[in-house]
């Protein structure tokens, strides 16, 4: 039987894997109607950069592999990649006008692997500023739409459109609106939480370690986390599985060995503990993200889970530790872009000259801001007092969960305190952005790993995630308490905005 | 040593700072090779030029390398270091910060002992050793507006040695880094060769009274021979002197000695201080060490020029000048040692060595190691003239013919029949036929004259071509002038 | 700290942000300073919070990576392309990066 090729799009990556397997389309066939998807999707710019030759000829050559019987896990799934990891030959960008026009000479750890897996890249995906920024307005690309729209008759008349969430904006967007099956993704402070959460679709960051950060643009090393977007929580499994393993090019990398993700999915949690953080009850949390966390814990306890009140004191804050400890990595981590050896250069008189038109130019106002305030935390006199300060709190909340885990097997807690809001909404206030990262950023400080499942509409039927939390390589439990979360959800809406819908 | 300033005496106090490259194939922290010489960023990966995404992964043998330094320098191993990034901006800084270590270095507290002039020994403390990454290197005369950057050198492991303020004079610092470079040597971790800036040295500096606290100092960065090191302190010393002298004071800053003019003079610096927010490198986890594998490096370290020189003059009978000279180089100590080797006689080794081997190849203009005289060769020369094969006196020719042939020493004596004569009765007779022609000379001896007996043997050694052997010749001639 | 946690203090003026601008290589016009300087100062102020936390005890954590450094073998296995190191860069001549001059 052979499917419609209209409807190729509205499977997930694991029933394409499947039908692919049963040759019932050609990845060709697949990656036809992909890139396609990808063509009407443009109003929303979530992509920096198309890639439909590269596209095909992966395809073909997975169709041919497929044809010899050497198919592999990820043959012809085709996938986006936020333009924050490195692509050999193709441009490169960070969502930054300092990168642009680099071609990197090297293909990023997380990116060969998928290649080698079979996965056929679309393009590089929009993404905020480095990776820094909650709501991807800070691209030098512009800003990515949310596929979603609130509903007509929310607030009167407010049907602006919606930012995605950042930094993982275009590859939320992409995967939401099915312009792509999967993509990856990096959560530095909940990048890739956080727009799925305001995207309806399912972002899994993995612990510290697990997914190589080699290739991959750094924003802040200590906190940076490679990870995917995908539109179920199978297919976040089957991602992860050909994204994550030990790579000696990144000495923070994990040595151990990668399990099958997929079969951690039994839907089977009872006796789980799921602990229950009240520091996530924040004051000034919308009643809708409240009532859905309780429906989220119903929902687990309904499935044999045990829901147990815990404690994490730090919680308050590991936002301000957070906002110390990311920008000071960053001022270091972006030194090097300089108008020397790669990206946009401006001439000055001299080199000093040179080194600061370059940077005035090339950076935007986020990116400017976190460096300079990572430069004043780390400098002479102010060390101690913030960076130090900021460090020491880091240790209490990883301790916070440390205690908790003695207790519980996962944490169930809302992704974000809202939903999404409209593009230029919370622009002029930094630390109101700042605080949409307040329940992701925990998890990135104690590298553990999380994932967001949309669980409901808010009273505007914006889409709400909500997060599990589990133990430092523990991401098999993760996966299957998001999958019974996902099962009990049963979160069927469309967004506004599909591709190829009119 | 004490300077005589136009108003009493003044002390120099100095400290240096010395960069000496690790011997290693691969950089620090990338796989590029480190070879000298090579085309332009022909020996840079990614990681070196500090491309996007990339990142360090640290070469073992480089941080052996740091440990077997530690360890020659008696001094302490720290288990746990750390690795800090030093930012500053600079073209030939890629990343705009170096991978330094900081507060916690891999090697603490050690010392380095000096052999002094008079005989006596200075021990100067090190304070730590740390490992870090090399810059690249700016050319500022390739193009009159632009400076060109070439990374090869970018990431190649350095170890800085930095010494206590323990040194007192120009001379003591050269004492100190010769045999800061000689230890590096006998180690291997360092080829302590300054004209291709594998050693290099920034060398603080202030001047005191006697007895006083520490004066302000200055910074002289980049010095690369011995004789720079000392000229440059020496004039920075009189300067700050005369400074002080004529009311001034010494402000702390950062120096450039001027080798044309041999001053030193203010680099141009930026008004702003230099602020290089050091931070631990999130790229990199704490350094980490084992202790039985540092004691194994322990067991393992070759003996050292300190303990080789110890045992030359109290096993080996030398004289501790002797001694001294010979253990200065790693590569002399090594052809003296085989040169002496299973021989009774380790002061004629000596001798020859630091003597006749040592003006030889001085004359030639070449090192030890190129010698055309290999050490076996030496030894069999040295047998030669044990066993009475040879003269002391010939043996001077045997070796002169060995450095210009490369020849053995029994091939050069039995083509040239220079083996010595020890026939008693053809040297008696050589002496009857020369008594008898210098008879009157023989009257006046036995008249008194005993200054001629010198006389008598040159001409007996010059009857025989100088083959007979002095000893004989003296036992047979005494009884033969006997009245 | 040492500075006022009250929010309206200024942790920054426009002094130090124009120092911090200088140490990160970031042109900032004159009319840039000001607004700058109430932004990060409002930042500074909010992460003032951190000293309700007692820390006194409590150890710095850089990474949350548990594993020892790992270690490379010392052996050549990259560089040696200096066309793929130069493709991307600016300025290039004779092999060479090249910048505005460098006055020392
Ligand atoms: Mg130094
Ligand atoms: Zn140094």
């Amino acid at each position: 039987m052979r499917a419609s090729l209209s409807a190729l799009t509205e499977l997930s990556l694991s029933e394409v894997r499947d039908r692919l397997a049963r040759k019932e389309f050609s990845a060709r066939e697949l990656t036809e109607c992909y890139i396609a998807a990808l063509q009407a999707a443009r109003p929303l710019n979530a992509f920096i950069t198309e890639t439909p030759e590269r596209a095909l000829a992966m395809a073909e050559a997975a169709d041919r592999r497929r044809a010899r019987g050497e198919a592999r896990p990820l043959d012809g799934i085709p996938i986006a990649v936020k333009d924050l990891f490195c692509t050999k030959g193709v441009l490169t960008t960070a969502g930054s006008r300092i990168l642009d026009g680099f071609e990197p000479p090297y293909e990023s750890t997380v990116t060969e692997k998928l290649w080698q897996a079979g996965a056929v890249m679309l393009g590089k995906a929009n993404l905020d500023e480095f990776a820094m920024g909650s709501s991807n307005a800070t691209s030098y690309y512009g800003p990515v739409e949310n596929p979603w729209r609130r509903r007509s008759e929310s607030k009167a008349g407010d049907n602006r459109p919606l930012v995605p969430g950042g930094s993982s904006g275009g590859s939320a967007a992409a995967v939401a609106a099915h312009a792509a099956l999967a993509a990856t993704g990096t959560d530095t402070g909940g990048s890739i939480r956080q727009p799925a959460s305001y995207c309806g679709i399912i972002g899994l960051k993995p612990t510290y370690g697990r997914c190589s950060r080699w290739g991959v643009v750094a924003y802040a090393s200590s906190l940076d986390h490679p990870g995917p977007i995908t539109r179920t929580v199978r297919d976040a499994a089957i991602m992860l599985r050909s994204m994550a393993g030990h790579d000696p090019k990144d000495s923070t990398s994990a040595p151990l060995p990668v399990p099958d993700y997929e079969r951690a999915l039994t839907g089977d949690i009872r006796g789980v503990r799921v602990g229950i953080p009240c520091e996530y009850r924040a004051p000034g949390m919308p009643d809708d993200i409240e009532a859905l966390w309780q429906r989220g814990v119903e929902w687990l306890r309904q499935a044999g889970a045990v829901p147990v009140e815990i404690r994490l004191p730090h919680t308050k804050y590991a936002l301000a530790a957070y906002y110390i400890i990311a920008p000071a990595e960053a001022s270091s981590n972006l030194a090097r872009y300089d108008g020397v050896r790669f990206g946009q250069r401006v001439e000055g008189g001299g080199v000093d000259e040179m080194y600061e038109q370059t940077r005035a130019a090339g950076f935007g106002a986020e990116v400017r801001r976190r460096v300079l305030i990572g430069t004043y935390v780390l400098s002479a006199g102010y060390y101690d007092a913030y960076y130090l300060k900021a460090q020491r709190v880091r240790t209490l909340v990883a301790r916070d969960f440390t205690a908790a885990f003695e207790e519980v097997d996962a944490i169930l807690a809302p992704t974000a305190p809202s939903a999404a809001f409209a593009i230029g909404e919370n622009s002029g206030d930094p630390i109101a952005m700042y605080l949409n990262d307040a329940f992701t950023v925990p998890a990135n400080l104690a590298g553990l790993p999380a994932i967001s499942v949309p669980a409901g509409l808010s009273a505007d039927g914006l889409p709400l995630g909500l997060q599990i939390i589990g133990r430092a390589f523990d991401e098999e439990t993760v996966l299957r308490v998001g999958q019974v979360l996902e099962t009990a959800a049963q979160f069927h809406h469309r967004p506004a905005f599909v591709a190829g819908e009119t | 040593m004490l300077i005589e300033g136009g108003a009493g005496e003044w002390e120099t106090v100095i400290g240096l700072e010395v960069h000496a490259q690790i011997t290693a194939q691969a950089k620090l922290f990338s796989g590029a090779a480190t070879r000298f010489g090579a085309e332009p960023n022909t020996q840079v990966s990614p990681v070196d030029a500090a491309f996007p995404g990339m990142l360090p992964v640290i070469n073992r043998h480089c941080v052996e390398q740091a440990v077997k330094t530690g360890l020659g320098l008696d001094a302490e191993i720290n288990l746990v270091s750390v690795f800090d990034r030093k930012n500053y901006f600079y073209p030939d800084l890629p990343a705009g910060y170096q991978i330094s270590q900081y507060s916690q270095p891999i090697v603490g507290r050690g010392r380095v002992v000096l052999d002094m002039p008079d005989g006596s020994t200075r021990e100067i403390g090190i304070t730590r050793l740390h490992l870090e990454q090399d810059a690249g290197k700016s050319l500022h005369d390739q193009h009159p507006s632009h400076t060109y950057v070439d990374l090869n050198r970018a990431g190649v492991g350095l170890m800085e040695i930095v010494s206590e303020p323990d040194l007192r004079s120009a001379e003591e610092a050269g004492l100190y880094l010769r045999k800061l470079r000689s230890i590096l040597r006998y180690l291997g971790t360092c080829d302590g060769n300054m004209e291709e800036g594998s050693l290099r040295c920034d060398a603080n500096v202030s001047v005191r009274r006697p007895g006083h606290p520490y004066g302000t100092r200055c910074e002289i960065k980049n010095l690369n021979s011995v004789r720079y090191v000392m000229q440059a302190i020496d004039y920075e010393a009189r300067r700050q002197i005369e400074l002080i002298e004529e009311g001034g004071s010494v402000i702390q800053q950062t120096r450039l000695f001027d080798v044309e003019r041999g001053i030193t003079r203010t680099m141009r610096s930026k008004e702003e201080a230099h602020d290089y927010r050091y931070f631990p490198d999130p790229d990199l986890l704490p350094l980490v060490l084992d202790a039985g594998w540092v004691e194994e490096l322990r067991a393992r370290l070759p003996e050292l020029p300190d303990a080789k020189k110890a045992r030359f003059i109290s096993i080996l009978g030398l004289p501790p000048e002797d001694a001294g000279v010979l253990v200065a180089e790693k590569a002399t100590a090594m052809y003296f040692e085989e040169a002496a080797a299973g021989r009774p006689d380790a002061k004629a080794a000596a001798n020859w060595v630091t003597g006749d081997l040592f003006a030889a190849l001085n004359r030639l203009g070449i090192s030890i190691e190129q010698s055309p005289v290999s050490p076996a060769q030496l030894g069999a020369l040295i047998d030669l003239i044990a066993d009475g094969t040879i003269s002391g006196r010939l043996a001077k020719d045997v070796f002169n013919e060995m450095v210009a042939t490369g020849a053995d020493p029994g091939a050069i004596v039995e083509q040239k029949g220079l083996r010595q004569l020890t026939d008693q009765t053809r040297i008696a007779a050589t002496i009857d036929t020369v008594l008898a022609r210098e008879a009157d000379k023989v009257a006046d001896y036995r008249a008194g004259r005993e200054k001629l007996y010198g006389f008598f043997v040159g001409q007996i050694m010059r009857a025989t071509q100088g083959k007979a052997n002095p000893a004989i010749v003296n036992e047979i001639l005494k009884k033969k002038l006997a009245p | 700290m040492g500075r006022g946690c009250e929010s309206g203090i200024m942790a920054l003026d426009k002094t130090a942000v124009a120092h911090i601008a200088a140490l990160a290589r970031i042109r900032l016009s004159e009319a840039e300073l000001e607004p700058l300087a109430v932004e990060l100062s409002q930042i500074l102020n909010w992460v003032e919070q951190l000293n309700e936390v007692d820390t006194a005890a409590v150890p710095p954590m850089a990474s949350v990576a548990a594993s020892a450094l790992p270690m490379r073998e010392d052996r050549v296995s990259d560089g040696n392309c200096r066309e793929a190191i130069l493709a991307n860069a600016p300025h290039s001549a004779r092999g060479f990066f090249a910048v505005p001059k460098v006055i020392e």
